[in-house]
């Protein structure tokens, strides 16, 4: 029994009305599909149901398509930069005021952390708005030339892990460049997406400028295939964006992806050590490990190996497991049974090739699902659970000798998303950061996101920007 | 021409405290916010409210002190909460040394302990000898606690052998090794200074020279300057005594004292040590405040958790 | 204003406006000058508007001190919170724009369309300027490739303490264009106002204040130009000035005064406030530090 146990300090629910079913978002208004068809969201921390919500079918998407083409021929691609710049800080600005509501409402749909979605996501996603605000009215000092125009109606879809803050990276630059949009959120999580519709009816949006498709994987490929798209933009895994460069390969669509990764986080001997185990605790921990530049793989110097896993091993008891609406939560629920079931099967191949596995003490939750924080040892670059996206909070540790060595390890892999580098030698960060092939490097910090630093990977993690002045690109005709 | 400070210090000692793991101010100061955003509430808030209590060195120090202000501190030191007798007593009450005597016949018989500053509080400007009669003029006036300050002149300066030696004579005046609490005989507290020695990589080195001179616990500040404790700054102190403890098998507590008013910072300490150095510190025996107005917003918190409403200053006592 | 308040008679009362006063706006307060004097402020047709504080030498002293000990924390904000503060004043004063509107048809003769246009332009001004706070950084900072194992890269910050003369005819616009391109990037500001149209701008430091710009950060004398100008183009702790609302030949002398510290200085001209500002103001209240630094293993 420990001596200071926390007591339960639950987030209330009630902030949230949910309506019992979705229509989809298109023109500006909510209303049924052309089919009827439907599927459920669930809390995958109790599995209790959230709400219906519809699928849209093929003509569903044609309808939003055209709503976003009207629109963009008509009311929003001729409309002044200021203009446009207002309409997405009175957005910004309902965010922040509907914050509380927002972030109790992805947590229930999602099973992050209450207190991850109100101090990392909803803040980042009102802050997304303001920054692509701004830009809207200033494109000719993007370095794009004197008078960049918008590519058109985009197509988006957007994964499950980060729900209103990928529609916010996706929505927000695209709009402020003078395009029109046509979003689809993650089966899983669309009620977020859904809010935002409100929100912009809130804000008085011209219809049709933002339209909002729920669906899972084949309303996603219809859009996507979509003739009356100019953009396609893609978050998700690395599989299924291959999949989207194919089909859009013969077409004029640009197309923008962000994908998978399987992460180093580089902990060299000289670290400063407390706030490296913080880093490597915040690299695979943070939102489950349900994130693509996660830290998932741990390269620690061998002349530090032992201090560093026991002081790892030490502040992993500490993780607190359990409820995402308990404000005292780190580690919530794994947000589908799919996502569950994969996360188990690599831990077991982990297990199977040699890796010894270790989590702390943990108490699971008898409904939704869970996993504990997880660390293999002993894992080589061989091993699958080296090289395969785990996506869920498992660590691989590996070791290395010299800067070279470490540098070889983290690229050795085909994807390049981010990295890690725990040192405090300046030009030693400089080297490795000279050096990785990973399109983020976090130096003595991890996971940190802003709406003005550029975020996207190297090889198969995708190409293209999102954030800064280099994330226009993607909606601009340059 | 005499040698730089910093090369009369053994190079091993030199060595020992610049090869210790350097703090990145950025990533403690994340991790303390975090820790300070835990939201402890019914059972585990009064628990706190109370632990934070049992844990206060009630303190007066200023220069208007006299025998009458010491006598009415110590009273509410015994019973702070003049309506409630089931309110647990403080840890301390902590005086200049020319007051311990009024301290000490107050408190003799309580459990209450007597902490005396020493050594020049605050800012230890003066010779050894004159710090060594300061400690040894306390403990005989009846201290069961001494608070030291460190020579932050010599610090900054690289002389960690002087003031290393300064802990150690000082120690050493508080009575025989491993005597603190009998009679004649007092614990320990140094005090670094932090806001003095500004990085957190100082505050590491600080804590461990310390801890290797043989304090028994380490203090953040004197309270008369600013800034005084800090989230960040009792942080890196957690690790240190957390790393001393595997390395050398010793206990060593950790007080941050000045600028803690609100009950909700107390509480928030309490967090800090309970998922840094562990439970073990949870104890007025290893972990302390120094605080004055402190124990009056703990006493409203601990008031309004009982009854439900909110209370005000007029129903406790100012001293 | 008055409006008739009917009586039980049928005959209407005469309802007799509370008047505002017109202050000097320093380190957030709105103290009278300090030298107690006053000048009459009257519109296009000469008929009295108000009395207006007739800033002295110490008061804008006393300005450019407030103005230093805001810039610290001003600068180290982040580029996002000025940002945030600066929308927040584009807020407030569109929901102050009728009160705006009457200030400037009364200050510069405008009809009721006219009124409207220019504090519509300004209040867009304003929210042009607010979106560049996190933008600069990144338009004008760089990584530069030197011919060496280096990182080096360049980043723009705040000049210091910046004194605008502002613009004499163009009371809310014109002051508007010349105080926002300073403060967005972290300077603070110490605003002569237009001579002869001096209340918009004083009104909006009323905005100021109950926004969440700290005090300091922009400070608003009211009197006269060639009175207060040379005290500030001549003071040493003053990194920056704008000659907007100085004629020639005052504007000449006030930058060769203003050459004993090198304030950057940006002279007047022929402006049309209604037309896109470029990036010229902000980049002149902008020094850049190119930082070095080896990398390797």
């Amino acid at each position: 029994m420990p001596k200071f146990e926390y007591a339960p300090a639950p987030e209330s629910r009630s902030i949230v009305s949910l309506r019992e079913s979705y229509g989809l978002f298109i023109n500006g208004e909510f209303g049924p599909g052309v089919d009827g068809r439907a599927f459920k969201t669930i809390s995958p921390a109790t599995e209790e149901v959230l709400a219906e919500v519809t699928e849209a079918g093929p003509a569903d998407v044609d309808r939003a398509v055209t709503a976003a083409r009207k629109a963009y021929e008509h009311s929003w691609s001729a409309m002044p930069g200021r203009e446009r710049a207002k309409y997405l800080f009175r957005i910004a600005r309902i965010i922040q005021e509907r914050a509380r509501e927002l972030a109790v409402l992805e947590s229930l749909d999602n099973g992050k952390p209450i207190r991850e979605s109100r101090d990392v996501d909803i803040p980042l996603v009102a802050a997304h708005f303001f920054y692509h605000a701004g830009w809207a009215d200033k494109l000719e000092y993007a370095g794009y030339g004197p008078a960049p125009r918008p590519l058109g109606v985009a197509g988006q879809v957007i994964p499950w892990n980060f729900p209103l803050l990928m529609l916010a990276w996706k929505i927000a630059p695209a709009l402020a460049c003078g395009n029109t949009v046509v979003l689809k959120p993650a089966e899983t999580t669309p009620l977020t997406a859904l809010a935002f519709a409100e929100i912009c009816q809130q804000a008085d949006l011209p219809p049709g400028v933002v339209n909002i498709v729920t669906g899972a994987g084949e309303t996603g490929r219809t859009l996507v295939e979509h003739p009356g798209i100019d953009k396609v933009a893609f978050t998700g895994s690395t599989e299924v964006g291959k999949q989207i460069a194919r089909a859009c390969a013969p077409t004029r669509k640009k197309v923008t992806l962000e994908l998978g990764g399987k992460a180093a986080n580089v902990v060299f001997e000289d670290a400063p050590v407390d706030q490296a185990v913080e880093g490597i605790v915040n690299g695979i921990f943070f939102n489950q490990g349900h994130v693509c530049c996660a830290g998932s793989r741990l390269l620690v110097q061998e002349s530090v190996y032992s201090d560093v896993l026991a002081s790892l091993r030490r502040r992993l008891a500490t993780l607190r497991l359990g409820d995402p609406l308990d404000k005292n939560t780190d580690v919530g629920a794994i947000n589908s049974a799919a996502q569950l079931a994969k996360i188990r099967e690599l831990s077991e191949v982990g297990e199977a090739e040699g890796a010894q596995r270790w989590s702390p003490p943990c108490e699971l939750p008898v409904k939704g699902f869970w996993f504990p924080p997880t660390i293999f040892t002993g894992v080589s670059q061989a091993h699958r659970i080296a090289r395969e996206e785990i996506f869920g909070p498992v660590l691989s540790v590996l070791t290395f000798r010299t800067p070279a060595e470490a540098v070889e390890k983290a690229n050795n892999t085909p994807y390049g998303l981010s990295a890690g580098v725990w040192t405090e030698k300046g030009s030693l960060i400089l080297w490795m950061a000279s050096r990785l092939r990973a399109g983020v490097v976090w130096a003595n910090t991890f996971n940190k996101f802003d709406p003005t630093s550029p975020f996207g990977g190297y090889k198969e993690s995708g190409y293209g920007r999102e954030g800064g002045r280099h994330g226009l690109e993607a909606y601009l005709d340059v | 021409m005499s040698a730089p400070a910093h090369t009369q210090t053994k190079p091993d000692l030199r060595a020992f405290l610049h090869g210790l793991p350097g703090v990145d101010r950025v990533g403690a100061e994340a991790r303390a916010a975090t820790l300070a955003s835990r939201s402890i509430k019914t059972a585990a808030k009064q628990w706190a409210l109370d632990m934070a209590i049992s844990m206060i060195d009630l303190t007066t120090l200023e220069g208007q002190d006299t025998p009458g202000k010491v006598r009415a501190l110590c009273a509410k030191a015994k019973r702070p909460d003049p309506a409630d007798p089931t309110a647990p007593m403080v840890a301390a009450v902590c005086v200049y040394p020319d007051l311990a005597h009024v301290a000490a016949a107050e408190l003799k018989g309580s459990g209450v302990h007597v902490a005396s500053v020493a050594t020049a509080f605050p800012s230890g400007r003066t010779s050894l000898e004159v710090k060594l009669a300061d400690v040894k003029y306390a403990v005989s006036a009846g201290a069961d606690e001494v608070d030291m300050v460190i020579d932050r002149g010599a610090f900054l300066a690289g002389d960690y052998q002087l003031v290393f030696d300064e802990i150690a004579a000082v120690k050493d005046a508080c009575g025989p090794a491993g005597t603190a609490g009998q009679a004649g005989s007092a614990h320990l507290k140094v005090i670094l200074e932090t806001g003095e020695l500004v990085t957190l990589d100082n505050v590491r080195r600080a804590s461990w020279l310390a801890m290797l001179a043989g304090a028994d616990f380490i203090k953040t500040s004197t309270g008369k300057v600013t800034p005084a404790a800090t989230l960040p700054v009792t942080l890196v102190m957690l690790e240190a005594v957390r790393d001393f403890r595997d390395s050398h098998g010793r206990q060593v507590g950790v007080k941050p004292a000045g600028g803690i008013r609100t009950a909700k910072d107390a509480i928030r300490y309490l967090v800090l040590v309970n998922e840094t150095a562990g439970e073990d510190w949870l104890d007025p025996r290893w972990f302390r405040f120094g605080a004055s107005s402190l124990l009056n917003d703990l006493l409203m918190q601990r008031t309004k958790m009982m009854t439900g409403r909110y209370s005000g200053p007029d129903y406790f006592t100012l001293d | 204003m008055s409006d008739p308040v009917s009586r039980s008679n049928g005959a209407a009362a005469a309802r007799i406006a509370v008047r505002k006063t017109y202050k000097l706006y320093i380190g957030g307060a709105f103290p009278r000058s300090e030298s107690g004097r006053s000048y009459v402020v009257t519109d296009q047709k000469d008929r009295f508007l108000a009395n207006a504080a007739l800033a002295s030498r110490k008061d804008a002293r006393d300005a450019v001190t407030a103005a230093r000990k805001a810039f610290g924390g001003w600068s180290a904000a982040t580029a996002y919170n000025r940002g945030q503060v600066l929308y927040r004043v584009a807020e407030l004063l569109e929901g102050r724009r009728a009160q705006f509107v009457s200030e400037v048809r009364a200050a510069e003769g405008l009809t009721g369309r006219q009124g409207e246009a220019v504090v519509d332009a300004a209040i867009d001004r304003w929210v042009w300027y607010a979106g560049w706070a996190d933008k600069l950084a990144q338009v004008r900072g760089s990584a530069n490739p030197v011919a060496g194992p280096y990182f080096n890269f360049s980043l723009p910050e705040p000049t210091g303490v910046v004194a605008v003369i502002a613009p004499q005819a163009s009371s809310l616009l014109g002051f508007v264009s010349v105080v926002a391109p300073a403060v967005v990037s972290g300077n603070t500001v110490v605003a002569v106002a237009s001579e002869r149209c001096p209340l918009p701008a004083v009104s909006l430091s009323e905005v100021l204040a109950t926004s969440d710009v700290p005090d300091g950060v922009i400070n608003v004398l009211t009197g006269r130009t060639a009175e207060i100008a040379p005290w500030l183009a001549s003071h040493m702790d003053v990194n920056a000035i704008d000659l907007s609302g100085a004629a020639s030949p005052l504007a000449d002398d006030l930058a060769a005064t203003a050459a004993e510290n090198l304030k950057r200085v940006v002279k007047p001209g022929d402006e049309d406030w209604t037309l896109a500002p470029g990036l010229d103001r902000m980049l002149t209240y902008l020094e850049t530090k190119t930082v070095w630094h080896p990398a390797s293993n």
